[in-house]
């Protein structure tokens, strides 16, 4: 047995490339880092999105790796207008198409999807999307997170969890890191009433695309938030990104459910959660953080989880999470 | 041909909205521009214009939906003051940069701080340099009128850029004044229904709104400078066509008896009128004062300018805005700038009058041209004068 070879999940999702669409709309040749969780989620959502769909993307990491002028890597028509604002002009793309096809001037509504990281959406784009969601626009929105101002370089974010190294919230004498928890955007969606609400992760390649082609198909505003792995600022090997998304899942630190007209539901359900060190300790970003943190993290995450349990109705799994020494002794 | 009617400014803008059959709108109310978008929502709501109104939740929204309505490929407006425009301006050289063709009025507002609802030239003076063409009306007509030609204006093929129309807050959106409208054949037969160049369309997809390294971002700022200066025939072509048709015919640059005028009193916006009152007066008296009054503000009409101070000694221009902490107001550094080239050039004096709805009545005018000759025959004392300031 590998490392880190114990992956509950495979018992749920088969990975069969033959059944899923052959056609890009993300090309090869961005400039997107090694190893990016962001660049395989945005490949796969779109093939999720399908023809006679419109993009509208937020400044930030993937912005600038896929659009330098003259080039593109989006087969879609796309537009990217500034960093907090995607949500309002996939709003006025919705609306501008919906008066259109009134007016006979357009055949059929394109699909509009809104995408934006995590800075764009739960920070400086909150106001946006909040006003997007709540005016109940036809509308994907898809946050890209991989919990910091990762472009910029490394800055911290309301998205960024517990602990975490950044550059603008470093460990120090005084500091442990990132002092704040992860803000809940998901429930921020959620509370706006919208009839479909997800997370998702590249690393569950089915259930993001499955989620996506819901959300799209769903009339009114649809949010999803993908955990976007990122070994450039969360210093990761970049062979990794595909087993860390698994790990935040199997960990309980991400885990991945949708609500459906307020209906939660867990889509991956893992019978046992791993400890959170096992997701921790191959992460540069934690490595400051004592045996203390590790285990206000495992408590902090295990009650979070517990309360998402409670929602979905679903029965806890087995706890104790597996301790170390088992899972080395598999 | 066209009828008279009697109504408030706002609503006779949103008439003329309804004239060019706009058909995506997205606002966010802020004083003294509620009146044009409540019309219009009111307008919406009862199908007497064909469109979608969008409540959105901040004047930025507002902008960055116009911005995707466009892109989507309708005709857009908007509507915005003061604060409103301020908090849009990012997005502002976004939607001049990427060339949609979104009208927007703005009801001219003191900015905050103080907080203060009323008019000066504050807030589109901040917006100066945003690579929108930018016109101020100077009555109710006009501000029916350059709607209406904004959109044939911004639509333009060879313009392809988002246009502004100025009127001054309360002084013009609250007064009622008696119009002449077109008919609607006649609007329809100006503007035809928009037809934009590029859209976002997935039979035919394309990337709106790519990053430029270095040697990239030159280029594009240059192809838009261009195309803002080379909008200036278009616009007078647009205002030729809609004076054939209204017999309201408008020029960059509008003269109020300046033959044989020595001294010139330079303003933009409504209180063209006052000062119009203020000139007459003055030559009633035998004093040989004349107006001109700045309608284009981009593209400047430099030309037009030179050409109108032609054989004055003084020129006067009463700002209604502060650059603070610089030469003077805007409109006067711009004019002084303009006329500096030319071999024989008249003085240029900055007046700045009417901050934040101080009142201004001819006597202001005539104040303002007393205390200029005096600092000519003295020597400019000072960069230039706030007026009316109070010890």
């Amino acid at each position: 047995m590998e490392k880190f070879g114990y992956a509950q999940s495979q018992k749920f999702d088969t990975y069969a490339s033959r059944l899923m669409p052959r056609k890009e709309y993300f090309t090869s040749g961005h400039r997107a880092c090694q190893g990016c969780g962001e660049a395989l989620a945005v490949r796969w959502v779109t093939k999720a999105i399908g023809e006679d769909a419109v993009i509208a993307h937020a400044t930030g990491c993937m912005e600038i790796v896929s659009s330098g002028m003259p080039q593109t890597a989006w087969m879609h028509p796309w537009i990217h207008v500034a960093f907090e604002n995607t949500a309002a002009v996939a709003s006025g793309l919705e609306t501008g198409f919906r008066i259109l096809a009134r007016k006979g001037k357009l055949a059929k509504l394109p699909k509009v999807v809104a995408m934006g990281g995590d800075g764009g959406t739960t920070d400086i784009g909150l106001q946006a999307l909040s006003g997007a969601l709540e005016r109940g626009h036809n509308f994907t929105y898809v946050c890209w997170d991989n919990e910091a101002y990762m472009n910029t370089g490394i800055q911290r974010s309301s998205s960024t969890p517990y602990g975490a190294m950044t550059t603008t919230s470093p460990p120090g004498k005084l500091s442990i890191g990132q002092t704040t928890q992860k803000k809940n955007m998901v429930a921020i969606a959620v509370a706006h009433g919208i009839p479909y609400v997800a997370t998702a992760c590249p690393s569950y390649l089915f259930d993001l695309f499955f989620k996506v082609k819901r959300a799209i198909e769903t009339p009114g505003p649809a949010y999803i938030h993908v955990l976007s792995v990122c070994p450039t600022g969360w210093r990761s090997a970049t062979e990794l990104s595909v087993r860390l998304g698994r790990l935040a899942v199997e960990t309980g630190v991400f885990p991945l459910f949708e609500v459906v007209n307020g209906k939660y539901r867990l889509t991956v359900e893992p019978p046992k959660l791993r400890p959170v060190n096992d997701y921790l300790k191959i992460q540069g970003r934690f490595r400051h953080l004592r045996d203390k943190e590790r285990a206000f993290i495992q408590r902090h995450t295990l009650a979070a989880y517990q309360l998402l349990l409670e929602k979905c109705g679903a029965s806890y799994p087995e706890f104790p999470v597996i301790s170390e020494t088992e899972e080395e002794s598999e | 041909m066209g009828h008279r009617v009697g109504m408030e400014v706002s609503i006779a803008v949103s008439h003329a909205v309804q004239m060019a059959r706009a058909e995506a709108i997205a606002a966010y109310p802020i004083t003294p521009q509620t009146h044009i978008v409540e019309h219009l929502a009111s307008m919406v709501a009862n199908g007497e214009l064909e469109a979608e109104f969008l409540n959105v939740e901040s004047e930025h929204s507002a902008m960055s939906a116009c911005i995707g309505m466009s892109a989507a490929g309708a005709r857009t407006y908007t509507a915005t003051s003061s604060q409103g425009l301020a908090l849009m301006y990012e997005i502002l050289f976004i939607a001049s940069a990427m060339r949609f063709p979104i009208v927007m009025t703005v009801a001219n507002r003191a900015l905050s701080g103080p907080l203060n609802i009323w008019n000066d030239h504050g807030d589109i003076m901040a917006a100066r340099d945003i690579g929108w063409i930018q016109i101020f009306a100077e009555n109710g007509q006009e501000s029916y009128d350059h709607t209406i030609m904004a959109f044939k204006i911004a639509e333009n093929h060879k313009v392809l850029l988002p246009t502004i129309i100025n009127l001054d807050g309360f002084i013009l959106t609250h007064v009622v004044e008696a119009q002449e409208f077109l008919e609607q054949e006649q609007v329809d037969k100006f503007l035809p229904s928009y037809h934009p160049r590029f859209t976002l369309d997935p039979k035919r997809p394309v990337t709106m709104g790519a990053f430029a390294m270095p040697e990239m971002y030159t280029e594009v700022k240059f192809a838009h400078e261009m195309a803002l200066r080379n909008s200036y025939d278009q616009i007078l072509k647009v205002w030729k066509e809609y004076g054939d048709l209204s017999g309201r015919y408008y020029h960059p640059v509008e003269r109020y008896k300046t033959e044989g005028a020595k001294v010139l009193l330079l303003i933009m916006g409504s209180l063209a009128e006052v000062a119009e009152i203020a000139v007459d007066e003055l030559r009633e008296a035998g004093d040989e004062v004349g107006l001109l009054k700045l309608r284009l503000w981009r593209p400047f009409p430099f030309q037009d300018l030179r050409e109108a101070v032609n054989g004055a000694d003084l020129v006067i221009v009463c700002d209604r805005a502060l650059s603070l902490g610089g030469a003077a107001g805007p409109v006067m550094a711009e004019v002084r700038s303009a006329l500096y080239p030319l071999a024989e050039k008249p003085a240029v004096l900055g007046y700045t009058v009417g901050l934040g709805g101080r009142d201004i009545q001819p006597s202001t005018f005539k104040d303002v041209v007393r205390l200029a000759r005096a600092e000519l025959a003295q020597g400019p004392q000072q960069e230039f004068h706030i007026f009316g300031v109070r010890g």
